[in-house]
């Protein structure tokens, strides 16, 4: 890969500082999609900031009917936190099922919600719950976060700190992986929070993650597979490939969604 | 360049390198630890596990620099030929090889996968392992041959655990 | 002795692969190493009109820029291929010239243009980048049924239509009169998927040139050393043969790949000797994807009559197959001699034509891969018979029955003689060990979990022990390929084997020790099998299409009937017994009925002090031996798949997998099943995971395992195996070859049983989760139309 400056700063208004001084700075976490575009020199940062020296970055903590959990906390560590599979045990089982054992233990929630990869896991569950991405700067509301593939409304340079996932009644993910890259074909994330129905669908749209309000608003009335047994999304705005036509993922994001409400 | 420190094999080594230098060339290249190996270039095969501070990582996928004081575990150091870790020895008693390729990476994510399961006091069934392999391609054996030598290693090591306690 | 044939002996070779000591191609160094990266043509289809590497060249660590025609104009020879075809007119086949580096035209995306020599291999591929080419994208074809379309692209001026050749195999009249009069016919499309063989090692070569000595040495990733000298002496011009020195270290797998001596390790030995360098160059998988040798790739029209019992009585076969951009070394072998041949298929037809057109596409060339040609005949004959059973309502076994030959050895319609075989037992076996009696109960199970559970039977039979040199040299072979051996008895009785096979994964370092061990009685240890450099081994052929066991192993056999028999001589002279009277058991040399004898270790001493060997007997007891195949060999084998669809989301699991081998003589079951396990997830791969996929501008699609699916641990179950036993007349040990039985076998089983899960007929590989669900959602359609 192309060369690049290496930081490792003990704080964030140092890793501001770092990313700010930069040509072309880029954030590493755990590196797991990052180091891999680089080797394809599909990317060539002049410096990469690794935040995961910063105190506080990597941990998960609970309180005010919250799991907040900080954006260099790994995918294993996330799967085997014990407060994590207390009150959102579908979000442990989430990120269970990211990459492989390997990829999970360097990875980071951070990294994959700030990259926002249309078919990663994560972005359904921020989405799905209605979490709150919280960056050195400000918090932003899931719904306002995603704004289509690897887009997000982050600023340069600003740099994600945690997730804040409120605790939901009930709540799950199911994926039918691509069998190559094991990347959801289509994933999706049914949440039931405080009087909030939440349904968000990752892999398959061509923005990106999205909530699908008709599945919703069917939920809401009857929260059971049955109840949106008919309630098929439409082929429109979804993605076509060697793996899946539109009209696959379409029906397939239906079936994953009376799957994940039969486990939630 | 900048200076990286670590523990390989349980030796003290440094040596400079470029920040971009992955922790497989380190070990490869700079450490001539030959034993890790490199089969793709998308972070899927596994040919290139190895143990950093106890767990199973990419080392095609990990820059060198961000592992500076780290403990890292090839497969050149959980074994010998005069004393083989009993994932190797299963490996060789179940045919659990052929072209040899795959094997230090295969080796390195069945230890690690058996030392998780056994820290959460979880079964390592044969579907589990299945599972737990997904990171890890082999072309030559099928698979099932791999299965096995976990199955029997992670039995062995189990024991040795216990023995040890 | 526990170590002989027949035993289940731990690898020799393991202990250096589990504790990291191998020795790769990439894993070597040379002082004075610079590496090597190519620039590659980005479309599929160019007119180079110019190569500026200034900026290349201004880049730190830049050694050298070197292109195409700097090659030719030092008279490097041009790719070659192996096989002639003939077309069915007489003619001899066309086939574009395929140049090293490219000297005009760029064929398809990834044909080398240049190669940069830099001191690290991170400048060397961002060098490459800065290599700025000026070309005209030309219009390109790359599926293989558009290349003979009218107006088609042309890949090469000098190929009219793309058509390689038209070849034909069998009897017309006879089939097209029999098919005339079939009482039922079954027709079907079939496309044989193309895929790429993905050992996971890497290519990789390292080359130096000695200018004092005026000599190369060459360490590469190959199947078969020799014959990679030969042809990079012979035909390719870097040096004569005793001026060039090829090993082929621990090589990380082939299954076929890496028999070929590509363009990028001759071009290494010659960057070699233009920049004084060592020069490695080691692929990564993109640039694997995008120039290893792919295979299969053929879109076939077949036609089965069958008469009112359901005995076959015609068999009509159509079939493009794609031979990419340029004519590898056995790539037109692969979809002829190696495919019409084994279209009888287990079975006894009376009447059997066909044709195979081969075409240019601009893709990267086809050529062999594991099983090279009877994947594909077997993939068809067994489709058809599944299917022709569901039409006729025959069960599949039955049908099979039905058609079974009955004895050998059995001269089929399409050239080849099968030596031996009992296809009736090994299916029988195979009904037992798949429980097939309790089908019904566990698809009626499946029903009540909403599951569609489904059975695909494949009965096979192959040819192993590529080949008789006579036989394949009339049939247009360019070399011989037999196999040779030499034995070595050192003075204090340990052996070496210098074998002209290569393992690659196979262990031939175990199993070829195991034949000493049974003849002489030493343990496996004392044995050392010596194979992949071509200063140390004799000429040698190398390993492919199942070759080592049938051919090399009989080259050893050879050898040590040699050994043996000045062995004997020895002892009977020292023991002043008659030779005939001596014999050879547990590591002692003995009078038959006395108890004279000699330790083995004093017999090998004896040969070497030579103070009382026999009058006119010469010291030393090393014996080379040649071994000419009189035939192939015909492995068959009896498979079994049960799967297990859910129809909500066309997801694929399979459930059980059972196959019964007939091997003939097995040296190492252990061995011998693993090369059953690899061949059946290869083969498990192409029917449901794998697929090169180029666009229609001939873009490669499937470029990294992101979107190439190999088979994982998750994928494919643990499999039932079981064997029976004919032995091979024609062979000294009676082996059949194991190698590729499993990757031939398993892709007709799988389908079958998906098809007959879905109730279609209508499925092409891979049958991914969206084909699997695609053709079920047309089966509702159908169904509801009815």
């Amino acid at each position: 890969m192309y060369d690049a400056k290496y930081h490792k700063p003990s704080s964030i208004a140092d890793a501001v500082a770092a990313l700010s001084a930069a040509e072309e700075g880029k954030i590493l976490s755990g590196g797991q999609t990052l180091i891999p575009t680089m080797k394809q020199h599909l990317a060539a940062p002049s410096d990469l900031v690794d935040i995961r020296g910063i105190d506080g970055m990597a941990g998960v903590t609970v309180g005010d009917g919250a799991v907040t959990i900080g954006a260099a906390t790994t995918h294993a560590d996330v799967a085997g936190n014990a407060d994590v599979r207390a009150h959102l045990p579908g979000l442990a089982a989430l990120a269970a099922g990211i990459g492989d054992p390997a990829v999970r233990a360097m990875g980071t929630i951070g990294g994959s919600v700030a990259n926002n990869d249309p078919a990663a896991d994560y972005p359904a569950a921020v989405l799905g719950l209605g979490a709150t991405v919280v960056t050195d700067q400000r918090e932003i509301a899931a719904d306002d976060f995603f704004q289509g593939m690897f887009t997000t409304a982050l600023d340069e340079g600003e740099v994600v700190t945690a997730i804040r996932f409120p605790v939901a009644k009930r709540a799950a993910y199911a994926k039918l992986p691509n069998p190559a890259s094991r990347y959801a074909i289509a994933g999706v994330f049914v949440a039931e929070t405080d009087g909030d129905i939440r349904v968000a669908v990752t892999g398959a749209g061509e923005d990106g993650v999205h909530r699908n309000a008709a599945l919703e608003a069917a939920l809401s009335s009857d929260f059971s597979s049955d109840a949106i047994a008919g309630v098929a999304p439409s082929e429109e705005g979804m993605m076509s490939d060697i793996h899946a036509s539109a009209a696959y993922r379409a029906h397939v994001v239906n079936v994953l969604a009376k799957r994940a409400v039969d486990n939630a | 360049m900048t200076n990286v420190s670590m523990t390989v094999n349980g030796k003290a080594v440094s040596r400079d390198v470029s920040d971009t230098t992955l922790l497989s060339d380190f070990l490869r290249e700079n450490l001539r630890l030959t034993g890790t190996h490199v089969g793709c270039d998308t972070s899927q095969c596994g040919a290139c596990v190895v143990h950093v501070d106890g767990k199973a990582i990419k080392s095609c996928t990990a820059l060198a620099v961000s592992l500076d004081g780290s403990d890292v575990m090839t497969v050149e150091g959980v074994g010998s030929a005069r004393e083989l870790h009993p994932m190797q020895a299963a490996f060789k008693k179940h045919h659990g090889l052929q072209c040899g390729f795959c094997t230090p990476g295969m080796i390195m994510a069945g230890i690690d996968m058996v030392e998780r399961y056994q820290a959460e006091g979880r079964a390592l069934t044969a579907d589990a392992i299945r599972h737990e392999l997904e990171g890890n391609i082999c072309r030559c054996t099928g698979y099932h041959n791999i299965v096995k030598a976990i199955e029997e290693a992670a039995g062995t090591m189990s024991g040795m655990k216990q023995a040890a306690e | 002795m526990s170590d002989g044939i027949g035993a289940r002996v731990e690898r020799k070779e393991d202990k250096r692969f589990i504790t990291g000591k191998g020795k790769y191609t990439d894993d070597i160094r040379m002082d004075n190493q610079a590496y090597a990266a190519f620039v590659r043509c980005p479309v599929a289809h160019a007119k180079i009109n110019g190569i500026d590497s200034s900026a290349a060249m201004a880049m730190d660590g830049v050694i050298a820029v070197h292109t195409g025609p700097e090659m030719k104009a030092d008279e490097i020879g041009d790719i070659i291929t192996g096989w002639s075809i003939t077309s069915k007119d007489g003619s001899p086949m066309q086939c574009g010239v395929w140049n090293p580096m490219v000297t005009t035209y760029g064929r398809y995306v990834g044909d080398a243009v240049a190669v940069v020599v830099a001191e690290t291999q991170d400048i060397a591929r961002a060098a490459a980048e800065a290599v700025e080419l000026d070309y005209e994208e030309l219009p390109a074809v790359a599926r293989t049924d558009a290349a003979l379309d009218d107006g088609a692209p042309q890949v090469h001026e000098n190929v009219p239509g793309n058509l390689i050749f038209n070849w034909e195999i069998g009897d017309e009249a006879k089939t097209e009169a029999a098919m005339a009069g079939a009482h039922h016919i079954t027709e079907l499309d079939i496309t044989n998927n193309r895929l790429s063989p993905n050992p996971m090692e890497p290519r990789s070569a390292v080359a130096t040139y000695d200018e004092a000595e005026d000599h190369y040495t060459l360490y590469t990733t190959s199947q078969n050393p020799h014959v990679a000298r030969l042809v990079l002496s012979a035909f390719y011009n870097v040096a004569p043969e005793h001026k060039l020195r090829v090993i082929a270290p621990d090589v990380g797998g082939g299954f076929g790949s890496k028999i070929y001596i590509y363009p990028e390790e001759l071009t290494c030995l010659w960057a070699s000797m233009k920049t004084g360098r060592s020069v490695k160059w080691t692929s990564d998988r993109s640039e694997a994807f995008m120039t290893d040798a792919h295979g299969r790739d053929h879109v076939t029209k077949a036609k089965m009559g069958f008469d009112a019992d359901g005995n076959i009585v015609a068999f009509h076969v159509d079939t493009i197959a794609n031979i990419g951009a340029y004519v590898s070394l056995f790539a037109t072998a692969t979809p002829t001699y190696l495919y019409g041949t084994l279209w009888s298929g287990c079975y006894a037809m009376p009447a059997i034509y066909g044709t195979v057109r081969a075409v240019h596409t601009n893709t990267v060339p086809v050529d062999a891969y594991r099983g090279a040609g009877r994947p594909e005949a077997t993939y068809m004959i067994e489709r058809m018979m599944e299917t022709a059973s569901r039409e006729m309502g025959i069960a599949p076994a039955e049908l099979r029955r039905r058609n079974f030959v009955k004895e050998f050895p059995y001269q089929t319609e399409v050239i080849l003689q099968y030596d031996s075989g009992d296809y009736f037992k090994m299916l029988e076996e195979g009904e037992k060990a798949a429980d097939v009696a309790g089908f019904a109960a566990r698809k009626a199970e499946s029903a009540s979990r909403g599951k569609l559970r489904g059975l695909g039977y494949s009965t096979f039979v192959e040819a192993c022990g590529i080949a008789p040199s006579a036989a394949v040299g009339s049939l247009g072979a360019a070399v011989g390929l037999w196999e040779s051996c030499e034995v070595r008895v050192n003075p204090v009785g340990t052996v070496e084997v210098l074998t002209g096979s290569h393992s690659h994964g196979q262990g031939h370092e175990t199993t070829f020790a195991q034949l000493v061990s049974d003849r002489f009685g030493i343990p496996i240890d004392n044995v050392q099998i010596v194979h992949g450099d071509t200063d140390k081994v004799q000429m040698g052929m190398g390993t492919y299409g199942s070759r080592s066991g049938p051919v090399g192993m009989s080259a050893v056999v050879k050898a040590l009937d040699k050994v043996e028999e000045k062995a004997k001589k020895i002892a009977a002279h020292t023991l002043e017994a008659s030779e005939d009277d001596i014999v050879i058991e547990n590591g002692e040399v003995k009078v038959a009925g006395t108890d004279k004898k000699m330790a083995w270790h004093e017999v090998g001493l004896a040969a070497y002090i030579a103070h009382n060997l026999p009058e006119g007997m010469e010291p030393g007891l090393k014996e080379t031996a040649f071994y000419d195949p009189l035939n192939f060999s015909f492995p068959s084998g009896a498979l079994i798949c049960e799967v297990e669809v859910d129809p909500d989301t066309g997801f694929t699991d399979i459930v059980s997998f059972t196959a019964v081998d007939d091997f003939g003589t097995i040296i190492n079951p252990m061995i011998v099943e693993g090369q059953v396990h690899g061949g059946v997830v290869q083969g498990i791969g192409q029917a449901m995971l794998e697929q090169v996929v180029y666009d229609e501008t001939g873009q490669l699609i499937t470029g990294s395992y992101m979107d190439y699916c190999m088979p994982r641990a998750d994928d494919v179950p643990s499999f039932t195996l079981d064997h029976t036993c004919t032995p091979s007349p024609l062979n000294p040990l009676g082996v059949k070859g194991c190698g590729e039985a499993g990757a031939i076998g398993a892709p007709p089983a799988v389908i079958n049983a998906i098809t007959d899960a879905i109730g279609t007929n209508d499925l092409q590989m891979p049958a991914t989760p969206l084909a699997v669900w695609t053709a079920l959602q047309a089966t509702k359609t159908a169904m509801a139309a009815e």
